[in-house]
């Protein structure tokens, strides 16, 4: 279950197809549970808990976090609301890297495997998870789709998050960079309105720019909006369509990596 | 941000820690929630009514200790809060970057018995 929206109680998480068995469900025993009248005499104490309720996801986060840097790999979770252009982004980056950065990719949806189908035919691994209803990716399925994936040779990881502007912000995969897309058709003020999926990424990219002139999008007004949330961010302008703006993003990427060998 | 399943997960933690000290009853939750999470107070009260039939917190109290979001200024450096998802600078007027601190969602402790 989504521990941000509630969604996600049917329908079983799917690797490559292949159910997990791990139940999304809510413990029902606990919460039909007959509740015993206090005993008399019985004293209030105070139990101390302190813990977040992300706890559990940020633990396996960071146990995806120090595989992925034992393996050297850059991992990028994408995120941004569905259509912005991530399949495409991601697609066009692992072609033109090809021979310099191999890349491997874990696609999330809540059915179908499209878009892994796609990704596959760049020739790189692919695993897709299908969520049945769960909204966002967390970290122990990326930990198990991960399992599934022949990394080996492998210099970056994308994660594609399920399209979705609330959930996947708060859900640490484990990942070294955050990249939020906003395309050109989704209006300049999106990352105002959606602040926690901007303002928690390093990296915001400009998605669609072909469409720029048909949608009198308002470049500056985007760029403001941006820095309002994420005044630290790192903005690419892109058309993975065209082209445009593709060679800064993906020198920044061996840039990225070149940093993280030497660490 | 979606109360209800915020609360949800709360209060199925707050089970599990109570049952664990052997208490039957939940008295007391008490909550932590920095304001770069965006919860809105009235939801998350409203979440918790239709969840406590049939818990262990069925006639508990929740406190919520609501925190301030905490900003790094892009400008000068400087550090301050502020009761908002985004802010800007006092001291310069520039934007700030939203940190980890005021965006946490966190059972502190309940009271048992």
């Amino acid at each position: 279950m989504c521990i941000e929206c509630g969604c996600g109680r049917p329908g079983p998480t799917k690797i490559n197809g292949k159910p997990t068995n791990r139940s999304y469900a809510p413990a029902s025993a606990d919460r039909k549970a007959k509740i015993v009248g206090a005993t008399p005499g019985h004293a209030h104490k105070t139990v101390d808990v302190h813990q977040s309720i992300f706890a559990a996801n940020d633990k396996k986060a960071a146990e995806n976090r120090a595989l992925f840097t034992s393996k050297g790999l850059l991992v990028l979770n994408v995120v941004s609301s569905p259509g912005s252009g991530k399949t495409t982004l991601v697609q066009k980056t692992i072609e033109r890297l090809a021979g310099k950065a191999p890349m491997g990719v874990i696609v999330g949806d809540l059915e179908t495997d499209n878009d892994a189908r796609r990704l596959r035919t760049t020739g790189a691994p692919v695993v897709q998870i299908t969520t049945g209803t769960l909204c966002h990716l967390d970290a122990e399925m990326v930990a198990r789709a991960f399992g599934e994936l022949p990394s080996d040779g492998l210099r970056i990881l994308v994660i594609e998050n399920v399209g979705n502007l609330v959930c996947p912000a708060t859900f640490d995969l484990g990942e070294g960079l955050r990249v939020a897309l906003l395309s050109v058709t989704e209006g300049e003020d999106k990352p105002l309105k959606y602040p926690p999926l901007f303002s928690f990424a390093q990296v915001v990219v400009i998605t669609k720019q072909d469409l720029a002139g048909p949608c009198e999008f308002d470049r500056d007004a985007a760029l403001a909006s941006i820095r309002a949330v994420n005044p630290a961010a790192k903005v690419f302008e892109v058309s993975a369509k065209t082209g445009e703006g593709m060679d800064d993003w993906c020198a920044f990427l061996l840039e990225e990596l070149d940093v993280r060998s030497e660490e | 941000m979606h109360e209800m399943g915020i609360m949800e997960s709360t209060v199925e933690l707050a089970e599990r820690q109570a049952r664990d000290a052997g208490a039957e009853r939940i008295e007391v939750l008490r909550m932590r929630v920095g304001r770069l999470t965006g919860v809105v107070p009235e939801a998350l009260e409203h979440a918790f009514e239709a969840l406590r039939p049939g818990s262990m917190a069925e006639g508990a109290i929740l406190e919520v200790e609501y925190v301030p979001g905490s900003f790094l200024c892009i400008g000068c450096g400087s550090e301050f809060e502020a009761e908002a998802m985004h802010a800007s600078c006092p001291t310069c007027g520039e934007p700030g970057l939203g940190t980890k601190k005021g965006a946490e969602i966190q059972l502190l402790s309940l009271e048992v018995s």
